[in-house]
């Protein structure tokens, strides 16, 4: 080996090598034994510090909304609206693609005190939501600056158990976790959960990778409420995905992409979210949407302020806009998922257009009372428990 | 002080690579062995067995990764080591169409490339749905989700990473050599054989380093074209860092994966005769 570089290495000529190698290693060792990541964990603030933050914020004149694809008409009439009536000016990002990848990539940002640069984000209530409001990085709401709110949303929005008091969060939107199937390839009507475990579907069933999606279909099917549910009954569910996955029923476990691979016939049904199966009815596509008998879950996408935000009042109103029954509306007739706001189902039954009465008559959009008490809510787990849950379900969906 | 001067003008590279790899390895490492969730927060405990656990956990994915690395990067050296032989020594004035060609599919976003292999490859999609209708294909007949995805996959996005370090070290190959060994009698075969491949190892390495890394690390394919058993550790460490939160993990199964794709290397250089080619590779 006649390599300078070698050479270099093997004789020992320059004492300032060695000098740099040892500011090197010392380097390595203080930031080995440094401090890992701090932990954030944030109790409520007190009514009066609330009040003290909005007393004083005023209006600026923007607002950053934050949201996920599809989930605003594409002529974004209601922000329009909005900019008409209170001459706020916004910017409207579709950013969210899914709330684990969100959260991940906020998180070091929000932990360092940073601005996310959005003043309205909207997440689901899970694992994810859970932890924005336990670390802290959520802005406690001004619920005097939220009247239509108060007004107009629906029984069964307020005060839920992910949010007491809707002190962080409001819900933008709800949907149902049920089953999606593709017309041309099944001949039945679908109707029990059962169907997804059927060995004559081989190959042909897809499940969603999430581990709370899969493991409360896994807990339907074999006659546990997940909301109720302890580790053992976790485990049951586990074995019964299991067994689907070894006997080689499922094709593949989806994130958002399942609905495309429905449509196109790669899997003949799928645990699927009710809103993106209307909106493929609507482009003629042949699927179908069932609440399975045994129980669908029922989920709801808030909308926050995050820490920081620099339009925090501009936020509220815009939040609060959303409320108007009519607003509302519009919105529902494009996206198609629950609305929690009373009132849209009767001016979209007033419209004259066929589609709108359709929705109106839509048990899914406008779940009855009979409706809800098939519907589940997704199971809050402990900070002990998240782990022992998503590592029971991701060894079979990552296996 | 003249001495120094050469240390003053790296300074700029030396300070890139503290900023942008010693500093985050260093933290990587860091991270590895605490223990703690996100909520109570990571404290530095110096837990090896962060490092045994994530092994014993995830070892079936990080096996099949490999695996999978290393058949996509063979059938790559095959596939295009004919591709830049041709290119190098048989397209004449056209090589730089050419190469522009074989680059040109990469103007489009990776991620969007691999969906639409997704969509092209459907179970009934336009090419088995069609051949499935002329009835060359049982209808049960599928590609997607299944290891021949992933593969092919990998296979097809990586492919130019291969070809053009070895297109640029048969280029090098120069023409009076090649005369030489035929005035000395050789065949072709044994020219190539004793002259050509010798000479574009080189650009063997460089071109295996380039593809059989990333492709072993890569989480995308697995995901869009692969199945139920066909996680790979690149996945593994994107659910452990975005979706559990797991950073001591997440961290210690990426050093796991560096350490065992740098082994892996070192034995692959020895075997190939380290010094000439670290030496030509870097040239």
């Amino acid at each position: 080996m006649n390599n300078p570089l070698l050479r270099g290495l093997t004789q020992s000529r320059y004492s300032r090598r060695d000098a740099l190698r040892f500011a090197g290693y010392s380097a390595a060792g203080l930031a080995l034994a440094a401090c890992g990541v701090q932990g954030q964990k944030a109790a409520a603030p007190s009514p009066s510090a609330v009040a003290d933050f909005w007393s004083t914020r005023k209006k600026n004149g923007r607002v950053v909304f934050a949201n996920w694809p599809e989930y605003m008409p594409e002529d974004q009439a209601p922000l329009k609206q909005f900019q008409q009536a209170t001459g706020i000016s916004y910017e409207y990002k579709e950013v969210i693609q899914e709330n684990a990848e969100f959260f991940g990539k906020s998180e070091p940002q929000l932990r360092a005190g940073q601005p996310l640069g959005y003043d309205i984000i909207v997440m689901t209530n899970g694992l994810q939501l859970g932890k924005m409001i336990q670390l802290g990085y959520l802005t406690a709401l001004d619920h005097k600056q939220l009247p239509n709110f108060a007004a107009n949303a629906g029984a069964s929005y307020k005060n839920p158990a992910y949010d007491p008091n809707n002190t962080y969060t409001i819900p933008y939107q709800a949907g149902v976790t049920g089953i999606a199937y593709n017309t041309k390839y099944v001949d039945e009507d679908i109707t029990s959960i059962q169907s997804l475990f059927d060995k004559k579907y081989e190959g042909k069933v897809g499940m969603m990778a999430d581990a709370q999606e899969v493991g409360n279909f896994g807990m339907f099917a074999v006659g546990i409420d997940p909301d109720k549910s302890t580790q053992a009954d976790w485990e049951k569910a586990a074995a019964k995905l299991k067994e689907q996955r070894d006997q080689g029923i499922v094709r593949k476990y989806y994130a958002q992409d399942y609905i495309d691979a429905v449509a196109k016939g790669d899997v003949w049904l799928s645990q699927a979210w009710s809103g993106d199966v209307f909106q493929r009815q609507l482009a003629g596509e042949p699927v179908k949407f069932v609440v399975p008998q045994e129980g669908g879950t029922i989920w709801i996408d808030n909308m926050a302020i995050p820490k920081g935000a620099a339009n925090p009042v501009d936020a509220l109103m815009l939040m609060d806009f959303l409320y108007k029954p009519e607003i509302a509306a519009e919105l529902t007739s494009y996206i198609q998922y629950v609305t929690p706001v009373n009132g849209v189902q009767q001016i979209l039954a007033g419209k004259s257009d066929d589609d709108s009465k359709a929705l109106a008559e839509s048990p899914l959009i406008f779940p009855t009372e009979a409706d809800y008490a098939k519907l589940r809510p997704y199971r809050t787990l402990t900070n002990a428990e998240e782990p022992v849950y998503n590592g029971l379900f991701q060894t079979i969906t990552q296996g | 002080m003249r001495r120094w001067t050469p240390y003053w003008l790296a300074l700029p590279a030396w300070l890139w690579l503290a900023i942008f790899l010693v500093v985050p390895i260093a933290a990587m490492a860091s991270v590895s062995l605490t223990t703690g969730n996100l909520i109570d927060g990571f404290t530095q405990t110096f837990s090896v067995s962060n490092y045994s656990d994530a092994i014993a956990k995830y070892s079936t994915q990080l096996v099949r990764s490999l695996v999978y690395g290393g058949v996509a990067t063979v059938i790559m050296l095959v596939l295009g080591y004919p591709v830049a032989y041709w290119i190098a020594f048989k397209a004449g004035h056209r090589k730089s169409m050419f190469l522009f060609l074989l680059l040109l599919p990469f103007f489009v976003s990776f991620v969007l490339r691999t969906i639409s292999w997704g969509f092209l490859l459907a179970d009934d999609g336009i090419l088995f749905g069609t051949l499935k209708g002329w009835g060359v294909l049982p209808q049960d007949f599928h590609v997607l989700a299944t290891t021949v995805a992933v593969i092919g996959g990998l296979v097809y996005n990586f492919l130019p990473f291969m070809i053009l370090p070895i297109y640029v070290a048969l280029e090098r190959v120069d023409p009076r050599v090649i005369e030489a060994s035929y005035d000395l009698y050789a065949s072709r075969l044994s020219t190539f054989r004793r002259v050509v491949l010798p000479l574009s190892l080189p650009g063997v390495f460089a071109g295996v380093l380039m593809t059989f890394v990333p492709a072993t690390a890569d989480p995308i394919n697995a995901q869009v074209l692969g199945g139920t058993s066909n996680t790979m550790i690149g996945n593994i460490v994107q659910t452990e860092y975005l979706v559990n939160n797991d950073y001591p993990t997440a961290s210690a199964i990426s050093f796991t994966l560096m350490a065992v794709l740098l082994i892996g290397i070192f034995i692959y250089a020895r075997a190939l005769g380290t010094e000439n080619v670290l030496e030509a590779a870097a040239r």
